[in-house]
């Protein structure tokens, strides 16, 4: 356990170098965030009888996705990647650890180390907005619990699903199609393009129940209290649950790819 | 000097680059459809939120789902193109770090014109194929008839986007001379305004609207010619209006000079 720890904190020391960077993405996420509520109240000015959730909710919603992008953004490290086509994955062979944790650890170190840069100033300014545009308190003190620990189980997921890819590209070697696909897929099953509760009513029944729904849908809409009660329960059990099948499917991909990994030259 | 050599014309030999790079894209086949289709599906995902926001509201600051489909598509449609052709200005920060505009620059031709030259992505075409089918179904839909000034207007639309857009690439291109890397907040200015000017900028408020007509022009190619597109102004001058954007050339061509003229080489 101590060796992924470290592997896991030497990612977040890395990670939390590049401050330049995070400056100029936090003012990139705080336009964007803006430009998604204003359409927001546009629609729901058009008609607020149609509208499925609080503004305040939808507003919280927006400024939570921003602060956290790159928990759930569908990015893939090309680091890892890298890794796999060049051949240096025969030295983390050759390491006495679980590649699959480790690249775990690792993912996971290097989302939080982007979003502790960039979240703070996110949310501050966020938070001092005018109601309905802004980041309101969470609807209750029990809530803002269940949000801190569904929103680490979402991070979680994505990286259990990033690991997925990776695995596939230990029999594939290029990853080039899969890396474009995966990413507009996930964005849009996600909720990340618009909130779930948009959807209609069937749609939104049967996206919900996939993985990408169990990363920041779930947090996001509690903190807002659009999510609550036996729903919010039933929500974050079906986060566990995924968490638990992707894992073990992503150990069970990587066990057959590396007993047929092959070492391109190099 | 040998008559033979003459130049060609700036414009053969820029045709001349294209067809370099396409045939070499074309060696490698499958990855060019993946990557196509992987395009197609980037901006398709836009598509879809707009599809099913509209299947919940009828409209949006008294645009129609058909008025939106036309609104989005000319603005895709005029950042895709801007983007084909301007690509090389997207990957010039590489350029820069790597040192291979020195022999750019020592080459007796127009730096510009060498820039744009290096870099053309077909696969982006999948994006452009999108905007005219949403185009098509947006203008058959939508409950206006369709008259040669209103023809005029979306040329008009499109060749002036273009250049602005354009002006943009340039402008990113530009500030690379200072920063020596690119600068992810420009993306804001490209591809964010081509995303969320799939609604008219009229939506975003009055300041915004404000700031997008005056600042970056963006409301010129959008906002305005499209009401008069869609019959909610009739003042000819609409039609006009969207030339008026491609003033935003010259200030970037002007950082652009700036920046190449105090231009040091990484040494790389």
């Amino acid at each position: 356990m101590k060796k992924y720890f470290s592997f896991f904190r030497l990612r977040l020391v890395t990670g939390l170098q590049y401050r330049t960077a995070a400056l100029t993405g936090v003012i990139t996420q705080f336009f964007w965030g803006f430009m998604n509520i204003m359409v927001f109240h546009a629609f729901y000015k058009a008609d607020p009888s149609a509208y499925p959730m609080t503004m305040e909710a939808t507003a919280a919603y927006v400024w939570l996705q921003q602060a956290f992008l790159s928990f759930f953004g569908a990015w893939i490290e090309g680091e890892i990647l890298y890794t796999i086509s060049s051949g240096d994955l025969a030295y983390e062979l050759c390491r006495p650890i679980h590649i699959y944790d480790m690249w775990f650890a690792r993912s996971v170190a290097s989302r939080l180390s982007k979003a502790i840069l960039r979240c703070v100033p996110i949310l501050v300014v966020a938070v001092f907005l005018p109601r309905g545009y802004g980041l309101g308190l969470p609807v209750s003190f029990p809530a803002f619990l269940c949000f801190l620990v569904s929103l680490t189980m979402g991070l979680l997921v994505m990286v259990a699903l990033n690991m997925l890819v990776y695995g596939s590209c230990l029999y594939t070697i290029s990853a080039d199609g899969m890396r474009v696909l995966f990413a507009s897929l996930s964005d849009f099953l996600a909720g990340q393009v618009i909130p779930l509760p948009f959807f209609p009513e069937k749609v939104q029944r049967i996206l919900e129940l996939n993985p990408w729904a169990s990363m920041g849908n779930v947090p996001f809409r509690i903190y807002g209290g659009d999510l609550a009660g036996s729903e919010m329960l039933q929500a974050m059990v079906l986060q566990a649950l995924w968490l638990v099948i992707l894992a073990a499917a992503g150990r069970l991909l990587f066990a057959g790819g590396e007993k047929r990994t092959v070492i391109q030259g190099g | 000097m040998n008559m033979k050599t003459k130049k060609v014309s700036g414009l053969k030999l820029y045709f001349h680059y294209l067809s370099i790079i396409f045939r070499s894209a074309m060696q490698y086949k499958a990855s060019f459809w993946i990557m196509t289709v992987g395009h197609f599906f980037v901006s398709f995902n836009v598509f879809l939120g707009v599809f099913f926001m509209f299947q919940r509201f009828s409209h949006v600051e008294g645009f129609t789902y058909n008025e939106i489909l036309l609104c989005f598509s000319i603005m895709l449609m005029e950042f895709t193109l801007a983007e084909i052709l301007g690509r090389g200005f997207d990957t010039f920060p590489s350029m820069i770090r790597q040192g291979t505009f020195d022999r750019v620059l020592l080459r007796p031709r127009s730096a510009i014109l060498q820039v744009l030259g290096s870099k053309f992505e077909l696969a982006r075409l999948g994006r452009v194929l999108q905007s005219i089918v949403m185009l098509g179904y947006g203008m058959t839909h939508v409950e206006v008839r369709w008259t040669a000034a209103k023809l005029v207007t979306l040329f008009f639309m499109l060749v002036g986007g273009v250049g602005l857009f354009s002006a943009l690439f340039l402008i990113y291109a530009a500030l690379s001379f200072f920063t020596l890397e690119g600068l992810e907040f420009m993306n804001l200015f490209t591809h964010g305004a081509s995303e969320y000017g799939k609604y008219p900028f009229g939506v975003y408020g009055r300041k915004m609207l404000l700031l997008v007509t005056i600042v970056i022009p963006y409301a010129l190619v959008q906002y305005y010619p499209l009401l008069y597109l869609l019959d909610r102004r009739s003042d000819p001058f609409y039609i006009f209006l969207p030339l008026l954007a491609l003033w935003f050339l010259l200030p970037a061509y002007g950082l652009w000079r700036f920046g190449v003229r105090k231009y040091k080489s990484s040494g790389s």
